[in-house]
């Protein structure tokens, strides 16, 4: 064998191993350190000094640290955490470097706002976060209509959630549910109209799949918790009047109490238990449920991306 | 005399290409299709942003580099093989060689930044599906990166006529990012009083003012450029290049090449 081909054959395993062994070295430093390096920290705090330190490729700096507020949520969600710590600093970077970001806004609020598991309990933040927005984007009526919703479904705010719908509404463009929003907030409506609404509009103007999968599963969990309600107050009547619970659901329209016995939004017959509750076949099917469940239901991780049926 | 600095101008296309520059395009189109393809995946909402912020910055950091590393050693690099002596010795003028090289990578630049701006509508379309009439702003940002360019190569080359090709890469690249500072300069001497005053003011007017060229952020969310920054961001492009390339005649051709 020649030397030149000797070296050649020898240079390229001796590649191999040392690439091999440097992968496997580099898999036992981070089994060893994954606690410095998740470690939740913010290198550099301050937006202005990051917008300086950017060189101009602000916007793109803006896009690494949503990017890194999406994985931080949504790892974080995923693990069922109750501590969002350093979930409003990242969103106050990503739109002090770009002010325009509108995602950034909309999905921002609807991280910090609702309490856990669902969100960061971080209402004030998200109040904070839309204002900014507004103010950067004062064309923007998502944003007013993103207030009023944090207004309405985590403070039960009613006058401050009409008065962003209504400011909402006079941008043109706004999505015109925005006035009926407004209008019904100012009368105090039914809780579970009113919500219904809320989804339905979000449902309606967004284009991004995960938030209208989420609409569409608040809305199934609204039409479950509207029958529920329902059912329950029928086998009222009916034990009041019969003196007994009823053997099925049938039987409450047997006895007039109700039109039609529905099914669930996934197509299911509702279970009648013998205590005289109503429950759902599979309540993992349906997020964001506050009724039809077990007792002592406890739900499973979120799922992302939910199909959109 | 046309025809030398065009020559000139050729060769050093020619040698630009000889030296794999073009090569950074293969970094760049994996990633763009890397971004295309993962961002999706791992955010939310802004696909198409980053492609317009990933591919326009990308953009502009390929070419800084380009044009601050081989615009420093457009000058020594001749010196060093003794071919600036031939070209000398054939009545070709010191400024013609000087305003050769610099059309020259100034040429590269465009050329790179075509096939990369190829890249970035192609990445745009895989995201987006369609274009729409406000995709046409990216080419104004495209144009501003270009203008910004200029600026660098005639930088290189000003430091390239004097100094060694490590020192000039220092020199331009600090100018670079002291040109990315440039508004906060102007803040500065605004707040300033007497002699600092005036010597801060000076140096933010003396440095190159990058800070206007840099339209990506806006275009990236659809908004128009308007016509008046158009020309103005031309002319001083211009303007700076040829004082930069005037200053790097003036040094060359007083320079003691024996």
């Amino acid at each position: 064998m020649r030397p030149s081909r000797q070296v050649t054959i020898i240079a390229s395993v001796a590649l191999i191993l040392c690439l091999a062994s440097s992968v496997l070295v580099l898999r036992r430093l981070d089994s060893m350190r994954s606690g410095a390096t998740l470690k939740e920290v913010l290198l550099i705090s301050s937006p202005k000094v990051l917008k300086r330190l950017s060189l101009g490729y602000d916007g793109l700096l803006a896009d690494v640290y949503w990017t890194r507020t999406v994985q931080y949520f949504g790892g974080k969600h995923y693990d069922g955490g109750h501590s969002y710590a350093l979930l409003a600093p990242l969103l106050e970077i990503t739109t002090a470097l770009d002010p325009q970001l509108i995602v950034a806004y909309e999905f921002g609020a609807n991280f910090l706002a609702p309490k856990p598991p669902n969100g960061a309990g971080l209402t004030e933040q998200a109040i904070k976060l839309t204002n900014f927005g507004i103010q950067n984007n004062p064309q923007e009526w998502h944003l007013y209509y993103d207030l009023g919703f944090v207004y309405y479904m985590d403070l039960k705010d009613y006058r401050r959630a009409a008065e962003a719908f209504a400011k909402g509404a006079e941008i043109p463009g706004a999505h015109p549910f925005l006035r009926v929003l407004a209008a019904q907030m100012a009368q105090h409506g039914g809780e579970l109209e009113m919500a219904r609404l809320l989804w339905f509009t979000t449902y309606q103007s967004t284009g991004e799949r995960s938030v209208r999968a989420n609409a569409a599963a608040h809305l199934r969990a609204l039409q479950v918790d509207e029958d529920v309600i329902n059912f329950e107050r029928a086998i009222e009547a009916y034990h009041d009047k019969m003196g007994s619970l009823p053997a099925n659901l049938d039987e409450l329209k047997t006895a007039g109490l109700i039109k039609n016995v529905p099914l669930d939004p996934l197509g299911n017959a509702y279970k009648l238990t013998a205590d005289g509750r109503v429950e759902v076949v599979d309540p993992d099917d349906l997020p964001f449920i506050t009724k039809g469940t077990p007792i002592g239901y406890v739900p499973p991780p979120p799922r992302f991306l939910p199909t959109d049926h | 005399m046309s025809s030398r600095v065009t020559h000139i101008a050729a060769n050093t296309f020619r040698e630009a290409v000889r030296d794999r520059v073009l090569y950074n395009l293969v970094a760049f189109a994996l990633l763009m299709s890397g971004a295309a393809i993962l961002v999706g995946q791992i955010s939310i909402g802004i696909e198409r942003l980053v492609v317009v912020n990933l591919g326009l910055s990308a953009v502009s950091l390929f070419g800084v580099v380009i044009a601050i590393f081989i615009g420093i050693g457009l000058v020594s690099k001749e010196i060093e093989k003794r071919t600036l002596y031939t070209v000398l010795s054939r009545s070709v003028q010191r400024w013609e060689f000087i305003v050769g090289k610099f059309f020259g990578l100034a040429g590269t630049l465009v050329v790179n930044t075509v096939c990369m701006a190829i890249g970035v509508f192609a990445a745009l379309l895989y995201v987006s599906h369609h274009f729409q009439a406000s995709d046409g702003w990216i080419l104004v940002a495209l144009y501003f990166v270009v203008l910004q360019f200029l600026i660098v190569t005639a930088i290189a080359l000003l430091f390239s006529s004097f100094s060694s090709p490590l020192l000039s890469a220092v020199f331009a690249f600090s100018l670079f990012v002291i040109g990315s500072f440039a508004e906060d300069l102007r803040g500065f001497a605004s707040m300033a009083h007497g002699a600092s005053k005036w010597l801060a003011t000076g140096m933010a007017y003396l440095v190159p003012n990058f800070s206007s060229f840099n339209v990506i952020g806006s275009v990236a969310h659809e908004q128009p450029v308007a016509l008046n920054l158009i020309v103005a961001n031309t002319a001083y492009a211009i303007l700076y290049a040829a004082t930069a390339l005037c200053g790097a005649v003036l040094i060359f051709t007083r320079r003691d090449l024996k």
